[in-house]
């Protein structure tokens, strides 16, 4: 088990490191090979019309005309041991770990980064728990009463759910609870060490719809999943032995039907964590995902970087700890 | 296989008292999209604690159901059952769904085929024993449950008991799934053991085992037993009586001994002459019952068996038109058939019993 874990944990750092290398070559060598010479590539970091001179300068400073490897070497010390720019007059620092340096900004990416990480925790995790809860609780129930009325609205509500997306319920419930009655308004994040009740109270709408989307998933994975292990034959000798029908149901079936319910949470708290562009968009949270649309729209590749090796570091962290827990769920994975 | 008889002593003598298990005429219908499914369509039968019946049938003949409505877990929601279930006088059909379910594990218990598929996965054998005491017994501990699955399952021998109680079901042999089943079943002592094909999903060295530990237990609780099988060689070793089932319906009833060696119906006749044995001449081949099982929605008219029945015609047009009635054909022993005891006993021991 041990072993297994350090096994893993060096595999997933090993496919960090593949991410960044590949994620480095997609900003830095396509532009290459797309023709865009490093002197145009320097000229992003200057003025409008810059001089010749100018364009030298941000190109030896930047390492721009070093080769690409070394750029990258370079990349990765400054993840482990900081680096130092010569930009205009005075040095900056990037500090440890230096996921790299705006010069548009005039900022390290990193700090910038840890800044948000709270409010996209906070709204990943809020909503996965409300999605959870919501989609496993219905389709449970969906799965007992198959074809009830129920289940049909459930379900019709879950297409419903999978099909709208979140720029439209996102945008319906804030012009229904912030504008028409506007119990829920002047929305702004507040950290949940500050204010946990003003916090719980300013994000709920983007929980609920972030939840709507996933929990019609959940459910309709919970339901399928329900209705194939309550037919199995453990459900009958469950019943055999005399057990109430609330005890079969949680304690044999969805056990069972849970497994791969956890397998996707994983995924998908992994790739939220990573940023959820949309809702954070429309609720104007000052999330990963919003730092990442605006590092797109300002073309700066150091943040985008930053971000996309954030964004597989969750990933990859949450399948790890979902594989961890695969074996504790499911006894017939062993763990070597 | 009568000298195995031989070993269950109070075969031969019919038991005195009420019987502990008393279905009459038990009807399970299914509604479905097709039609409706009559799978059990008017079966009685006694049993007395310490007897062993063997249910046989091909599949789809209704001996799966007749098991699982006694317990009663057939699906209820599009399930039409009536008829009478006595169990220790009391009728389980009349009684609540709850009433069953605190009977069932307690007073009746079930082993189903594959022990595979009929343990949960995520759980451990001890877990899953524990769990069918504790559902009984409510106010013991875990520890005394725990004492109780080890000693179970050294009971049904499986060695070291102590260790293996915490292994899971795929840890485990087939055989040994199997065992830990019977564990399952027997760890509140119950007065009714239902094994539903008990042997089918195992390799043929292990079946014998079970059986064997199977009328071990038996002989020891002094429980009874109901066995339902296609393998006549199973119902041969162990049963006491004999129900033979088709199309839903009994055809033929009677003590295990006389229905081996004097079978009144053509369909039991078919079963027999299709059973490998060891102890007759070697035969060309197996003569296998022609046709296929009958449909359960659309039923043949008449006697069910007469589209397969190699007499049919000898019951002047009846088999088609008039379903027979389960008569006595000789003291104890009942069969469904048109044709007159006379005919048939003449048919058997002149053209069945030299191929047996």
């Amino acid at each position: 088990m041990f072993a297994y874990i350090i096994r893993r944990t060096f595999a997933a750092l090993l496919l960090i490191l593949v991410v960044s290398a590949v994620t480095f070559a997609i900003f830095f060598l396509l532009p290459r090979i797309a023709g865009e010479t490093s002197d145009q590539l320097a000229a992003q970091y200057i003025g409008k019309n810059p001089s010749p001179e100018a364009i030298a300068a941000v190109k030896k400073n930047l390492g721009f005309d070093q080769p690409l490897y070394s750029q990258y070497w370079n990349f990765l010390k400054g993840l482990v041991g900081g680096a130092e720019y010569k930009f205009g007059p005075d040095p900056v620092t990037c500090h440890v770990p230096c996921f790299g340096y705006s010069f548009k900004n005039h900022l390290e990416v990193w700090p910038e980064l840890t800044k948000r990480i709270p409010v996209t925790l906070s709204l990943a995790i809020g909503a996965a728990v409300l999605w959870l809860v919501s989609g496993v609780t219905t389709g449970v129930i969906s799965a007992l009463k198959p074809r009830s009325i129920f289940d049909r609205l459930a379900m019709g509500v879950a297409l419903a759910g999978v099909s709208l997306p979140v720029f439209f319920t996102g945008a319906l419930l804030l012009t229904v609870f912030s504008y028409e009655w506007p119990i829920l308004d002047n929305l702004q994040y507040v950290n949940f060490t500050d204010d946990p009740i003003m916090w719980a109270r300013n994000l709920i709408l983007p929980w609920i719809s972030l939840a709507f989307l996933y929990s019609a998933l959940y459910a309709r994975l919970t339901r399928a999943g329900m209705l194939e292990t309550m037919s199995e034959d453990y459900i009958r000798t469950a019943r055999a032995k005399g057990l109430v029908e609330r005890k079969v149901v949680t304690r044999h079936g969805l056990r069972a039907a849970l497994t791969p319910v956890v397998t996707i949470f994983g995924m998908d708290l992994g790739l939220l964590l990573g940023g959820a562009l949309i809702t954070e968009q429309v609720f104007s949270l000052q999330g990963i995902g919003a730092f990442a649309v605006q590092a797109i729209a300002d073309n700066d590749l150091p943040k985008i970087l930053g971000v996309t090796l954030l964004a597989a570091f969750f990933i990859v962290v949450c399948n790890l700890v979902v594989d961890l827990l695969y074996a504790l769920v499911d006894p017939r994975v062993r763990l070597s | 296989m009568t000298e195995l008889q031989n070993t269950t002593a109070p075969a031969a003598q019919t038991p005195a008292g009420d019987p502990f298990l008393s279905v009459r005429d038990l009807r399970i219908h299914f509604d479905t999209d097709d039609g409706l499914v009559r799978s059990v369509d008017g079966v009685s039968f006694d049993l007395h604690k310490g007897r062993t019946l063997g249910i046989v049938g091909e599949s789809g003949s209704g001996k799966s159901v007749t098991s699982l409505g006694i317990m009663g877990l057939h699906r209820s929601k599009r399930a039409r059952i009536s008829g009478e279930i006595r169990l220790n006088g009391e009728d389980l059909i009349a009684a609540g769904p709850d009433r069953v379910r605190q009977l069932r594990g307690r007073e009746m218990a079930m082993i189903f085929q594959d022990p595979l598929t009929a343990m949960h996965p995520y759980y451990t054998v001890g877990q899953q024993i524990v769990e069918a005491y504790r559902v009984h017994h409510p106010d013991a501990t875990r520890k005394q449950a725990r004492t109780r699955a080890i000693e179970m399952l050294d009971r049904v021998g499986i060695p070291q008991p102590d260790r293996r109680v915490d292994d899971y079901p795929h840890q485990f042999s087939g055989g040994m799934r199997q065992r830990a089943m019977i564990a399952m079943a027997l760890v509140n002592d119950p007065s009714l053991l239902i094994a539903d094909e008990p042997t089918t999903a195992l390799d043929v060295t292990v079946q014998a085992q079970i059986l064997d530990l199977i009328r071990d237990l038996q002989e020891e609780f002094g429980s009874a037993v109901i066995i339902i099988t296609h393998d006549l060689g199973v119902v041969a070793e162990l049963a006491d009586d004999i129900l033979v089932m088709y199309g839903g319906k009994c055809v033929e009833r009677g003590p295990a001994d006389t229905l081996f060696d004097a079978p009144e119906h053509p369909y039991t006749w078919g079963l027999l002459g299709s059973m490998p044995r060891l102890d007759r001449e070697l035969q060309d081949r197996l003569v296998p019952v022609r046709g296929t099982p009958p449909s359960l929605i659309n039923v043949p008219s008449g006697c069910a068996f007469h589209p397969r029945c190699p007499y049919a015609q000898l019951t002047g047009g009846r088999s088609t038109t008039e379903v027979p009635v389960l008569a006595e054909a000789v003291p104890g022993h009942h069969a469904a058939c048109h044709l007159a005891a006379a005919e048939r006993h003449r048919i058997f021991t002149e053209e069945i019993a030299p191929r047996l």
